[in-house]
């Protein structure tokens, strides 16, 4: 753990985090948050590619109208791995525990966060909520969609619920610390001169979503341990044959994983206000309106649970409340992408890859939050509701918007995180394949959901195959984009060329300190004296003190 | 290729005529910051690599313009949307009913005059129908696309919904809401008719008993009749024109005796107790099934003088059902 050991020959002399020690040991006993990030990155590229696997096996099912290439019941749990996969175990964490790990203290100043040994604690509990909950997946198989919707999950389903459901329990707690540990660091442990609104917009988005980790996550673990609680013991809360309510589990399960979106979101566009300002070159257009929206965003988003229940059956008043609910969360979104857009406006705009991910995320993030508002119509989602224009919708906003970002913040980032440089060509080639694929993919199922095809069918009239086939495709087309990344970060690491200290000319605290970043981060506590992005006037203000 | 489904029902117009609004705003939108991010990268790319940009970072009457131009679209959408939403919540009086049970992995409909259905129904055009729905097992949802009709059917409870064909047509019924392993294979269809083919259907096949009469027949089977037999002194009150009227509680409050309260009375007689009467009767909870709990609603609801207003016209409502003791004796 310690960096006494001696430096190899082949790397400069200057320590890092990375060649500070070696062994498996000083990576799973680290406390180092960089390291943790690093853990995390593994984690949850392993949990992606799991989850990408089962996205490509549905839609080779839907390649033809007919069930033929998978029994409905394998068909079944293959979207339920999908789903728990990409939700729970890669999009929850994706963005805070990689880039908010890695880059939290840095940007602030902090040699760690507040907890370092809770930050270790958290990545192990992910690990091993998630392998539970891949083995009840993939040795016992489960049915029940990610939605757990009852009485199916506690009587009629034949599938692992119990066991899938203790895992994501334990990922849940893993949530909730890093939530924990991000907003006490971030009350705590600023740079002197950093006041709260000096503070890179990429930590006001953390803060935004850690409240959302420790209000709401606790609620999904109690939901999941009354779902468990009344299969094995058959409570009756949920069963209306022992006069329980099936829609309340529905209240409950939305109440986290309606938030549990902005969870999603909110650190992607914390990851974009970042790459906009940094390749435009300029402050950042409305910091305040900016950061207040994403803590507008937070408040919001758990009272609009009840939009997934307007065809339930709930009283209308409680759907009229919940509908203009949901229309206002569209106000804070919009201000953040004419913010955006705004910061563009005269600027000295590069064109380098990250930027390429922040241009595509504004589109497809504004044209998924429009559909959204057809979901927040009343009278317009019941047509919608549980087809395939909902799933192209949340696949909008959770792949064009939160995974598009998370590549970006990957390859801005990436020469501090790994002191190399990756391939520029390729890297904007996938950011094209990326773009056109997701679109090939998801923009004809809003066609098809409007024509009525229900989610989650195993087969389908004939009618629907034509678009059913372009989405396929694009599906094909995604999966290509998504490897190259992956290919060539793992290349650059070792033939890639060594990355300057501030490879972008950026601002922020993270590109004054080496890159890659030594293990206490900083060699002497930086003094800030300035607004943050402040790139008309120098980088003079922001230096280190 | 076609963007629309057909547009069969009363509501289908609104709803397009929403979409379409929403398409508009959705198009507008997404083309303005589409261009605008397109010509600033280009119009603003960087010229030199020590570049710098203008300082323009703030204006607070953009913030206003941009807060408030989505505010009141947002509110022109959320009260359009309610307005959509309250003519499709709000069943008219002159509906004829149908009565549907749902259940893994299949609809069966029932009509009113007996008429049974599996995985089909026909209705006429021109004239509102009522569902009363019932789940045997976990949720459903009925769905008929060219009707931009969606209703959650939840076990434990009767989903009431209703439509008004106005194409004549065969669509797809889906179910939409998960519901196991063949749950894409819980679909039909749904015939709509001209009131005239409509007819000659409903002569053409063998009705058998209407529900009305199923249900008099289970309303003896339970003895429900042995305290709720319309005679002076009785145990339970007389369900004679109960349906549809208010009912005074023991708690002082008062309800309305629809499906929703009619059901809960026999599965848990408990919980709304009409005043004056002793609370002695048992629950009949898991011992009738969800096809004869709208058997006995349908009996129970032909004690009633039927709806104003021409229920009667064009369904053939059942006749006022004979007395159960009567009932009974037959086979």
């Amino acid at each position: 753990m310690s960096t006494s050991e001696p430096v190899p020959a082949v790397r400069p002399a200057r320590p890092d985090y990375l060649n500070a020690s070696y062994g498996v040991r000083s990576w799973l006993l680290t406390s180092d948050h960089k390291r943790i990030a690093i853990l995390y990155l593994i984690t949850v590229t392993f949990f992606f590619a799991i989850g990408g696997v089962a996205a490509a096996l549905v839609r080779l099912e839907l390649l033809t109208p007919a069930g033929d290439v998978f029994q409905a019941e394998t068909y079944n749990k293959i979207f339920t791995t999908h789903g728990i996969m990409m939700v729970f175990f890669f999009l929850i964490p994706a963005i805070p525990a990689v880039l908010g790990n890695f880059l939290v203290p840095l940007m602030i100043g902090a040699k760690d966060l507040a907890f370092p040994r809770i930050n270790l604690l958290s990545w192990y509990l992910l690990v091993i909520g998630g392998l539970i909950a891949l083995w009840a997946l993939i040795h016992g198989g489960l049915d029940t969609g990610w939605t757990f919707y009852t009485p199916y999950s506690t009587v009629y389903s034949n599938g692992w619920v119990v066991v899938t459901a203790v895992g994501i329990f334990i990922a849940g707690f893993s949530s909730i610390l890093t939530g924990l540990n991000f907003i006490v660091t971030l009350h705590t442990m600023r740079a002197p001169g950093m006041t709260w609104t000096r503070m890179p917009l990429f930590c006001w988005g953390m803060y935004a979503t850690a409240i959302i980790q420790i209000l709401g996550t606790p609620v999904i673990a109690i939901t999941l341990l009354l779902v468990g609680a009344e299969r094995l013991f058959h409570l009756g809360i949920f069963d209306p044959a022992q006069g329980g309510d099936p829609v309340l589990f529905q209240h409950l399960f939305w109440f986290y994983s309606h938030p549990a979106v902005y969870i999603m979101i909110l650190p992607a566009m914390a990851v974009i206000s970042e790459l906009v300002t940094a390749f435009s070159r300029k402050p950042i257009f409305g910091y305040k309106f900016i950061a207040g929206s994403s803590i507008a965003i937070a408040a919001l988003s758990f009272l609009v649970w009840g939009h997934h229940m307007f065809v339930s059956g709930q009283s209308v008043y409680a759907g009229l409340v919940f509908s203009i609910l949901s229309f206002m969360v569209a106000i804070p979104s919009a201000i953040k992408v004419f913010n955006w857009t705004a910061t563009l406006y005269k600027g000295s705009v590069s064109y380098q890859t990250p930027l390429l991910y922040a241009l595509g995320f504004i589109g497809l993030f504004t044209f998924g939050g429009l559909t959204g508002l057809f979901l927040a119509s009343l009278g317009l989602d019941i047509h919608v509701h549980d087809t395939y224009f909902i799933v192209a919708h949340f696949h909008y906003i959770m792949v064009g918007g939160t995974i598009m970002a998370y590549l970006g913040g990957m390859h801005y980032w990436w020469p501090k995180i790994s002191g190399k440089l990756y391939p520029e060509y390729w890297s904007r080639v996938s950011a094209w394949v990326i773009f056109i694929g997701f679109n090939l993919t998801f923009f004809p199922q809003f066609i098809v959901g409007y024509l009525g095809m229900p989610r989650r069918y195993h087969q389908y009239p004939e009618e629907f195959q034509v678009l059913n086939v372009m989405s396929t495709a694009g599906a094909s087309i995604l999966g290509i984009g998504y490897l190259i990344p992956l290919v060539y970060f793992i290349w650059s690491m070792r033939y890639g060329k060594d990355a300057a200290d501030n490879p972008w000319g950026a601002t922020g605290l993270e590109w004054q300190t080496p890159s890659p970043p030594p293990t206490e981060n900083f060699v002497e506590t930086p003094v800030v004296s300035g607004r943050p992005y402040d790139y008309a006037t120098g980088r003079e203000e922001v230096a280190l003190g | 290729m076609h963007f629309l489904p057909e547009e069969a029902s009363s509501f289908a117009g609104h709803v397009d005529a929403l979409y379409l609004f929403l398409i508009l705003v959705t198009a507008f939108f997404s083309l303005l910051i589409g261009t605008l991010v397109v010509v600033f990268a280009i119009r603003y790319r960087r010229k030199s690599p020590d570049e710098i940009a203008t300082d323009v970072h703030e204006s607070g009457a953009l913030e206003i313009i941009w807060t408030v131009i989505p505010f009141g679209l947002t509110i022109v959408m959320f009260f359009w949307g309610a307005s959509v939403y309250f003519r499709i919540t709000r069943p008219p009086t002159n509906a004829i009913d149908v009565y549907v049970t749902a259940k893994q992995w299949m609809w069966k409909l029932q009509h009113a005059d007996g008429h049974r259905e599996m995985n089909e129904l026909h209705v006429p055009i021109g004239q509102p129908v009522r569902l009363t729905m019932a789940s045997e097992d976990v949720i459903h949802s009925f769905y008929v696309p060219a009707f931009r009709f969606k209703r959650d059917v939840v076990p434990g409870r009767f989903s009431v919904a209703w439509f008004q064909a106005t194409k004549p047509g065969k669509y797809h019924l889906f179910c939409a809401e998960y519901c196991g392993t063949r749950h894409s294979n819980m679909i039909g269809w749904v015939y709509a008719m001209t009131p005239a083919d409509y007819q000659a259907w409903l002569a053409g096949g063998n009705p058998g008993e209407s529900l009305a009469a199923a249900g008099a027949k289970r309303f003896v089977e339970n003895a429900c009749n042995t305290c709720h037999g319309d005679v002076p002194g009785a145990r339970g009150p007389s369900l004679a024109g109960v349906y549809g009227h208010a009912v005074r509680l023991s708690n002082g409050q008062t309800v309305i005796a629809d499906e929703a309260y009619l059901r809960e009375s026999i599965v848990n007689p408990q919980a709304k107790l009409v005043a004056g009467y002793p609370t002695i009767m048992p629950t009949f909870q898991g011992l009738i099934g969800e096809e004869g709990l709208l058997q006995l609603i349908a009996y129970i609801k032909s004690l009633s003088p039927p709806a104003p207003a021409g229920a009667a016209a064009a369904s053939p409502a059942p006749a006022p059902a004979p007395t159960p003791e009567r009932k009974a004796s037959r086979p």
